[in-house]
């Protein structure tokens, strides 16, 4: 029977993680060239952290299906990163941070972990900028600062709307250092398809070249996930269309656990679907809300031009519900808000499926050139995608899946259930509760990656006993023997349906039953539909070529089964969780006029599941303890 | 709308590619490029016929995987955006359209329309970094940094490493990409106690893997996705000039208070 214990140091919350440090054992510099860390991801979260562990003396190999580590993921964050800096002096301190974001995750998140974020926040900028970061500056030679989504300080660091590419290529630059130095192997396009674990530690992964096809083990001392998200579940999703569960996954089949799958960021502002070929939704990003406000017209179908809608004949619905944050509500909320007004019949463009996000008000205000400046790139963004001038008609926007809260459970060490398996960056389930914050997630996989992690896992691996294993070990050869035989089953199936046929149709299903508002009898018809898409996908998948070759099909099918098997654990803790908190939204837990009702005495947990072969998964409670902050009712109104 | 698309087949980096027609057909206006090329790759596969291969994975002109030349012009017709960016609307109904990988002695063919671009990590790994250790960083504000010099800085960062600047010069140079990466730590002062050592090693890096010289003919600045100006070549030329200054041991202009520590 599994236990999950969160290891939380007891004692105040402002000194726990020093303390913490403090009383962890270290790995003596010559034996940390005796021992290898596998880490697979090279977006911030695992740039950072192999480059920081390379730097510290251990041998890393490094593993990302992409061609190069930095296009990871983490290059498309648009909007900035999050730091308790106060240099605006507006009131900003650790302990803001710290409870904006318990807050913004509707107090489902652990109050340690939140405040060791918070507490290291201001170190990431200050690594950043040492490794050539080139943040926006104020005409003094500052560092600017903007504000972001459901907050009232400014603390968001950015470079234009490209602070994702920045970091990532500086936490890229310092892996490109470490591999130069000969501290980190880098294993470009090569993907991860199972966890090797060996007397119930995780000891190695099995990997498949790319390019070659070739299937082989690698072992080491731990490893570390730092895979990202599962937003493509969804099939349309503002991800990269490469990002996907299947480390996660597969590791949770080997015995970690895998905590509140259900929390999943829906983004108010992407650019509305348009047709059945669309293969991504691409998000604008949140900086918007500053400046645009959301409206809808007032009576529902009105097809007129929204030119020639007078003011009093629009509904600003987000500063009618929320007069206190306005545009600026958190993003489980305004995605909530703008769906409400579409499903009542007043959404705009193709299919009722969109509201406008207008600029008009700041543009006679402060000129359009103002505009230009703050938000350029993402005019001319949306002006590519759907032929629109935003300066002279409104934007039209729509909620799209975004962020994935939940992932592998880790206590207070980052580590997972499985003992020597780590998990960082999104890929964990740690920090944001029911609900991220905007510019968060890159403060998150920051922190895991430079400045947590790197301690952490020294404890583990200086008083562990690590045995030597190798590639000949019995778990070795059976954890190959699991991916070849599942690379051979999807070869031979010889079916006459894509793999994208099936994820957008176990996408469509999610996102119908699962996605911003869920409700019992939905999931659990779900629940009932998904075995039999997953049965046919198995008999009927077309993957054409070998398997001993570059075969991006089989790659994409061998994800698309894996999404198949998820779907069914995310319904499973959609169902079991009633209540609604965050981004999670059970229709029959509501008010009145329509706001979520959240139950702390039943619900205050983190719902870590276990895998059992062909039954379903077993539920663990971790309770959540507030000694330092008052869980109270999030109203933004 | 309908299209006639000429692509380039090639099973593996040995084997001998060559053309190949399809007809993409109910493409509507509004479908990316890409959308078009996945929707025959789609009619491919339900045939139990192998897709053609190409890379993509932000789709949002940021990440630098997608690299196609569109009737020879690399990331296509239009200036400043990458592949993945472009939308069926900029092509007439019925047009005939080639596809075909980046071309470059750096750049093997993979697969179809897949290059191996990892010659550009290479460089990066020569000395496209600065030396900090994690931890122990000064706070972020104690160098200041003007506004202009960080916004320049930013325009050389921006570069996304699709290298469709090689693919774009006659003698397959990667002086763009090299410019853009040591123009972006030279400016910044975080950048400069490295800036010889490092525009020495990642130029020597770049004749090794085998990229031309450039020829000043500006084609790399038409084709990139992020409009990288070619005046940071001219930077880069600058900076391996006072390289080589300071390598003589002849005093260089000063720079303090973040003169190089040689
Ligand atoms: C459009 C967009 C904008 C965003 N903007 C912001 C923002 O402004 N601020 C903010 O804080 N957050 C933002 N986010 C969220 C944030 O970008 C991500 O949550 C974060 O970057 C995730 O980083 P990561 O390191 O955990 O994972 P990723 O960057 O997703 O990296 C995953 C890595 O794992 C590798 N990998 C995955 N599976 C395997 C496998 N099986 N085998 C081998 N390698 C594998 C990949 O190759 C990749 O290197 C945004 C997200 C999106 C989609
Ligand atoms: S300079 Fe431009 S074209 Fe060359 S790699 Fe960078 S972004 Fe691509
Ligand atoms: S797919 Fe990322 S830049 Fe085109």
């Amino acid at each position: 029977m599994m236990k999950l214990d969160p290891k939380i140091p007891v004692g105040p919350l402002e000194t726990k993680w020093d303390r913490h440090r403090f009383s962890e054992k270290l790995v003596s510099p010559n034996n940390k060239r005796r021992i290898t860390v596998i880490v697979v991801g090279t977006g911030l979260a695992g740039a950072s952290a192999a480059s920081t562990l390379g730097q510290l003396g251990y041998q890393v190999e490094c593993f990302c299906f992409q061609d190069s580590p930095r296009r990871a993921h983490s290059i498309a964050a648009q909007g900035g990163i999050n730091a308790a800096k106060n240099y605006q002096d507006d009131g900003d301190s650790v302990a803001r941070l710290f409870y904006d974001t318990i807050k913004g995750g509707d107090f489902r998140s652990r109050e340690a972990n939140v405040y060791r974020l918070a507490q290291v926040s201001a170190q990431i900028i200050d690594q950043c900028v040492a490794l050539g970061v080139p943040f926006a500056r104020e005409y003094g030679g500052q560092l600017a600062n903007r504000s972001f989504g459901g907050v009232q300080v400014s603390r968001t660091f950015y470079c234009r709307g490209q602070t994702g590419q920045q970091l990532l290529l500086g936490a890229y630059s310092a892996l490109c250092w470490q591999i130069e130095r000969g501290q980190v192997t880098m294993h470009p396009r090569t993907e991860m398809l199972d966890l090797i674990v060996i007397d119930g530690q995780a000891r190695g992964i099995v990997v498949r070249d790319l390019v070659t096809g070739r299937v082989s083990i690698q072992t080491a001392h731990a490893v570390v996930l730092a895979t990202g998200g599962y937003s493509n579940v969804y099939y349309l999703s503002t991800n990269a269309s490469g990002s996907n569960v299947t480390a996660t996954y597969r590791a949770w089949k080997q015995g970690a656990a895998f905590a509140n799958p259900c929390f999943m960021q829906i983004h108010p502002t992407a650019i509305p679907p348009g047709d059945e070929h669309q293969a991504k939704l691409t998000l604008m990003s949140e900086s918007l809300r500053n400046d645009g406000r959301l409206w809808v017209p007032k009576m529902a179908a009105d097809h007129r031009p929204p030119g020639d809608i007078p003011a009093e004949e629009r509904d600003y619905f987000l500063e009618r519900r929320y007069p206190r944050f306005g545009n600026l509500a958190p993003r489980d909320i305004a995605s909530r808000a703008v769906k409400t007004v579409c499903d009542e019949g007043h959404g705009v463009g193709p299919g009722g499926q969109g509201v406008y996000l207008d600029f008009a008000d700041v543009i006679e205000r402060q000129g359009q050139d103002v505009v230009h400046e703050r938000y350029g790139n993402l005019f001319d963004m949306y002006n590519r995608i759907t032929g629109e001038d935003a300066y002279h008609v409104p934007m039209r926007i729509y909620p799209a899946p975004h962020y994935t809260m939940g992932g592998l459970w880790v206590d207070y060490n980052l580590m997972s259930a499985v003992p020597g398996l780590f998990v960082i960056g999104e890929a964990n389930f740690a920090d944001h509760g029911a609900n991220r914050l905007g510019a968060s997630s890159l403060m998150q996989g920051l922190a895991d990656g430079y400045f947590i992690l790197p301690y952490t896992i020294g404890h583990y691996l200086a008083t562990a006993k690590l045995l030597p294993v190798g590639e000949n070990h019995k778990e070795s050869r059976a954890a190959l023997q699991r991916v070849t035989g599942r690379i051979s089953r999807l070869l031979n199936a010889k079916g006459r349906r894509t793999a994208a046929s099936f994820h957008r149709e176990v996408g469509k299903f999610l996102w119908d039953h699962c996605g911003m508002s869920r409700n019992k009898a939905g999931l659990e018809l779900a629940l009932r539909s998904i075995p039999a898409l997953r049965e046919e996908f198995w008999r009927n998948v077309a993957v054409p070529g070998s398997g001993e070759a570059f075969n991006q099909e089989l790659e994409y099918a061998g994800r698309v089964a894996d999404y198949l098997e998820f779907a069914e654990l995310l319904c499973h803790d959609a169902v079991h969780r009633e209540e609604s908190c965050g981004a999670h939204f059970r229709e029959e837990h509501q008010t009145a006029d329509g706001e979520p009702t959240r139950d702390d005495t039943c619900f205050a947990h983190v719902a870590a599941w276990e895998y059992r072969e062909h039954a379903v998964p077993i539920l663990h409670k971790e309770p959540l303890a507030f000694e330092f902050v008052q869980p109270t009712t999030r109203s933004y109104q | 709308m309908k299209y006639t698309l000429k692509i380039w087949r090639q099973k593996s980096p040995d084997e001998k590619g060559r053309f190949v027609t399809y007809e993409a057909h109910d493409v509507g206006s509004g479908m990316s490029f890409l959308e078009m090329l996945d929707s025959v790759n789609q009619g491919l596969i339900a045939k139990g016929e192998e897709p053609v291969a190409f890379e993509q994975d932000c789709r949002e002109g940021i990440c630098g995987s997608c690299s196609l030349v569109i009737n020879g012009i690399p990331h296509g017709p239009d200036r400043g955006m990458a592949t993945c960016q472009l939308y069926m609307r900029r092509f007439p109904d019925g047009a005939v359209i080639t596809v075909e990988p980046w071309r470059a002695r750096a750049f093997p063919i993979i697969k179809d329309l897949v290059v191996d671009r990892c010659a550009l990590d290479r460089i990066m790994q020569a000395g496209g970094y600065i030396s900090a250790n994690t931890g122990g960083a000064v706070d972020g504000n104690v160098l200041l940094i003007g506004k202009d010099q960080a916004e320049t800085a930013m325009d050389a960062a921006s570069c996304i490493g699709c290298g469709a600047c090689v693919a774009a010069c006659k003698n397959a140079s990667a002086m763009l990409f090299v410019a853009a990466k040591v123009s972006h730590l030279a400016i910044l002062p975080q950048g400069k106690p490295e800036r010889t050592h490092r525009v020495r090693a990642m130029l020597e890096a770049m004749d090794r893997e085998g990229f031309g010289s450039c020829g000043n003919q500006y084609e790399c600045e038409a084709v990139c996705p992020k409009s990288i100006s070619v005046r940071f070549i001219a930077n880069l030329n600058r900076e391996y000039v006072r390289a080589g200054v300071v390598e003589s041991g002849l005093p260089a202009e000063p720079e303090s208070p973040h003169a190089e520590s040689a």
